[in-house]
């Protein structure tokens, strides 16, 4: 096993006595920050303790305490131990917490999603409106003592299911028949709709002024989405351009927000896997692998060694099929419709198959359990990946490469737009691929290992530019790297079992908290989870890498032309159903 | 033209005619006309529009049965695939984009979600279901469905579309003028549907206070 992730290497303790606490609830770690030294000792956890990079942020709701708290968590882009510090303050509203814009832009949406699901508002924050929810919905939906319509209890199993099973429809037990949660006495002839002057006032304050003395222009505000052939799915995207360049531009999202956080508190933690699958659609292994790593964390536990190997094999075999549509996407996305795309996918339809016959479903696999996974892998398919890994994949990346690579149109379309600076890459926390390209060697799978990666000879793949050009490269770089790693793997696989633990349907984990994270082909995936010694877990946070990632695009847009942009969302390589969650 | 489709069985064309010549109703050209090139709006919503993609692509070929001609503005589209989790954020742009699309028009729910609320349905934030709102004509199972179950629902609608009559379809009905207009819900405190506004006002009044948390 490799080394967990939160052993701590500072001490902050003694660096801001009076200020700032060890965390010695049983089962947690890291410190507890005054609210009014936040500022001062993030600071200095980025500037003097030289951790870069905020990989994750969120609320947790301590009801019978009546506390809230933020957590942050903090790592360095060298690599090694991160490093975990939270905020508590009352609950009682209006709850308010400095920004950490300011320190780390990656916090932007991060702590508007906060605002938006625990109604904890982040003062000298540059935009807090909500970010997944409408303006005008009623109420803050993570929190403990907030109901949703079709509530039934507290947590599953529901007792109208098991053990007594005696299902009524949700619909026939709400007072309107229908999903819906209104409050006494509310007329709908009555409400007046929000018009999103919100969104658009913010708009108007992030665009760029005409320069004095320069012919004025009017400009004007165009909506994209969230119904757009181009957005990879339901993302809205507020622009002001001027002429062809974009001026300003805001991301509205939410549009597939699905309460995955709020049902996967109400889940048993084995009911989660299969929503996880659901997160990143292209890769439902890789979010099953990121939440059993953390799980496992919590439980502290080994995988049997049989299962480390086919997880590693099931995750690199979703890397390369979610970098090869990338590539179609993409390409399909600059107007060459479909031609690369039917390259790409055929390739995927294989992979696909293996995952279909281990798994049962080709999408939605469902297929790590705590302590191993579910199936083993019989050796006629272990044969069909070797097949696969050793002779047509990289055959088939040759081809795609040698189709696409020199053509003028994409480097002339790729080459030079859309750059972004290691520094600011690393200040908006973006990571995977993007940060990659950007020339900084960052890729968990070296920089924190987890599962067996540090077994494996294989090189971080990193371009230097950090323009789209280095973006669609580096793809092809991780393909080939992926493929490295496979072929050691598919070499050493042992026999043996493929589950440390009794099959179970209702695991206890010990109470405390954890964040494990994986490098999945989009990025950094996290989940940060809390349990308190029940079936349940009391809080499940994702980290998602498309949601972190997104909050660079107005950085990288903002002066560029408006065509490049459909590209641009293309090369964040963004998935709605993990954006919104 | 595939002849014995379009010819009714029962007339006795000479053998070699029947390349050349078909005897039919005016219903059967009709339907055969439009079952043949059903052109679905570019509309995805989540995890069942990457298997939507799949089915366009070389394994399994949707063109092959006269669906692949994607249209992404909804005025060329003859039908509307839900192929996802419908969420009340969302819902209000589904039915704009259907109301904007041209009669005739058909609704197809792919998948658990769009057909039920699927895995989702608890949400806060999730529409248990399209058919809340837009009239289905064809639900498909799974979660998502595969391909060959997306290929199979289409070809269910094209079955659907060969017992049209010209004399019975709603866009030919002088009395009911836009009929399938459905009035945009709107984003409160919560999703409204605004034809159910003088039932949700007296649901609410008789809400006990400490009900309504
Ligand atoms: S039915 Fe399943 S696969 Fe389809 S959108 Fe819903 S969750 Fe995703």
């Amino acid at each position: 096993m490799a080394t967990p992730t939160l052993t701590q290497t500072v001490d902050l303790v003694a660096r801001f006595p009076g200020k700032v606490t060890a965390d010695e609830r049983p089962g947690y770690s890291g410190f507890i920050v005054t609210k009014e030294s936040l500022i001062e000792v993030a600071t200095a956890v980025r500037d003097e303790f030289g951790f870069d990079l905020l990989s994750s942020l969120t609320g947790v709701d301590y009801l019978a305490e009546n506390k809230m708290e933020v957590v942050y968590n903090a790592y360095k882009t060298t690599g090694g131990a991160g490093l975990e510090f939270k905020v508590q303050v009352e609950r009682v509203d209006p709850i308010e917490v400095p920004s950490l814009t300011g320190i780390w832009r990656g916090a932007e949406y991060q702590e508007r999603e906060v605002w938006d699901l625990y109604g904890i508002k982040f003062t000298d924050h540059p935009d807090m409106r909500r970010i997944l929810m409408w303006e005008g919905f009623e109420g803050h939906p993570l929190r403990k003592d907030w109901k949703e319509a079709f509530y039934e209890e507290e947590i599953k199993p529901y007792k109208s299911r098991w053990p007594e099973g005696k299902h009524t429809f949700a619909e026939d037990r709400n007072p309107f028949h229908d999903n819906l949660n209104l409050p006494k006495d509310f007329d709908p002839e009555k409400y007046v709709v929000d018009k999103e002057e919100d969104l658009y006032a913010s708009l108007e304050r992030h665009t760029m002024k005409d320069e004095e003395g320069k012919m004025k222009t009017d400009s004007v505000v165009v909506n994209l989405g969230p119904h757009h052939p181009s957005t990879h799915g339901v993302l809205r995207v507020a622009v002001t351009l001027n002429g062809e360049t974009v001026m300003g531009l805001k991301p509205v999202m939410g549009y597939l927000h699905r309460n995955h956080e709020k049902i996967g508190e109400r889940n048993t933690f084995t009911q989660i896997i299969p929503y996880t699958d659901r997160l990143d659609y292209f890769n439902s292994m890789s979010n099953n692998f990121g939440y059993v790593t953390a799980v496992e964390k919590l439980m502290k536990i080994q995988v049997a060694e049989r299962a480390e190997y086919i997880r590693v094999i099931m995750a690199e075999l979703s890397r390369i099929q979610n970098h090869l549509i990338f590539v179609g996407m993409l390409i399909n996305d600059l107007g060459s419709m479909f031609t690369p795309a039917f390259y790409v996918f055929e390739e995927r339809e294989l992979i696909l198959d293996i995952f279909e016959a281990v798994s049962g479903s080709r999408m939605m696999c469902n297929y790590y359990r705590f302590g191993g996974v579910v199936r083993d892998v019989s050796d006629e398919m272990l044969q069909k990946i070797k097949d696969l890994v050793f002779e047509r994949l990289p055959a088939k990346t040759d081809e795609v490469e040698r189709l696409l690579n020199e053509n003028e149109l994409l480097v002339g379309r790729l080459k030079g737009t859309h750059v972004l600076s290691a520094e600011d890459a690393i200040n908006f926390s973006v990571t995977g691929p993007v940060l990659r390209a950007s020339g900084v060697p960052y890729d968990l799978r070296r920089a924190d290992p987890y599962s067996i990666y540090d077994r494996f000879d294989f090189d971080v793949a990193v371009r230097h530019n950090g323009d789209m050009m280095d973006n669609y490269l580096i793809r092809f770089d991780e393909i080939r790297q992926s493929l490295r790693i496979l072929e050691q793997a598919l070499k050493q696989i042992p026999q043996g079992p493929i589950n440390s633990q009794k099959p179970n349907y209702q695991i206890k984990v010990p109470a405390g908290e954890a964040y494990g994270r994986i490098e999945s082909p989009k990025g950094e995936l996290g989940f940060y989870i809390v349990s308190n010694g029940k079936g349940n877990p009391y809080r499940y946070h994702v980290r998602a890498p498309s949601f972190v990632n997104l909050t660079a695009i107005e950085k990288m847009c903002i002066g560029t032309k408006i065509q490049d942009f459909v590209a641009l969302l293309a090369m964040l390589d963004i998935v709605m159903g993990e954006l919104d969650r | 033209m595939e002849n014995e489709r379009l010819s009714l069985p029962n007339y006795n064309i000479p053998e070699d005619l029947k390349d050349v010549v078909a005897i039919t109703t005016l219903d059967r050209l009709y339907n055969w006309g439009r079952r043949s090139s059903l052109w679905p709006l570019t509309f995805g919503l989540a995890c069942c529009a990457i298997e939507m993609i799949a089915a366009q692509m070389a394994r399994y070929d949707m063109s092959r049965f006269g669906m692949e001609v994607m249209r992404p503005t909804p005025r060329q589209a003859d039908m509307i695939l839900i192929s996802g989790t419908v969420t009340k954020k969302m819902l209000p742009v589904i039915i704009r984009l259907y109301n904007q699309m041209p009669e005739p028009k058909y609704v197809v729910a792919m998948g658990a979600c769009a057909s039920g609320g699927g895995p989702f349905k608890e949400g806060y934030n999730v529409v248990a279901g399209i058919d809340k709102f837009l009239p289905v004509d064809v639900y498909i199972p799974g979660c998502p469905p595969t391909p060959q179950a997306l290929i199979a629902g289409l070809i269910k609608l094209q079955e659907k579309i060969d017992k049209d009559s010209l004399k019975k379809v709603r866009w030919y009905n002088k009395e009911k003028k836009d009929g399938n207009y459905v009035p945009m819900p709107i984003l409160g405190p919560d999703l409204i549907d605004v034809r159910r506004n003088a039932e949700i006002r007296d649901i609410a009044a008789a809400k006990t206070t400490q009900e309504s948390a």
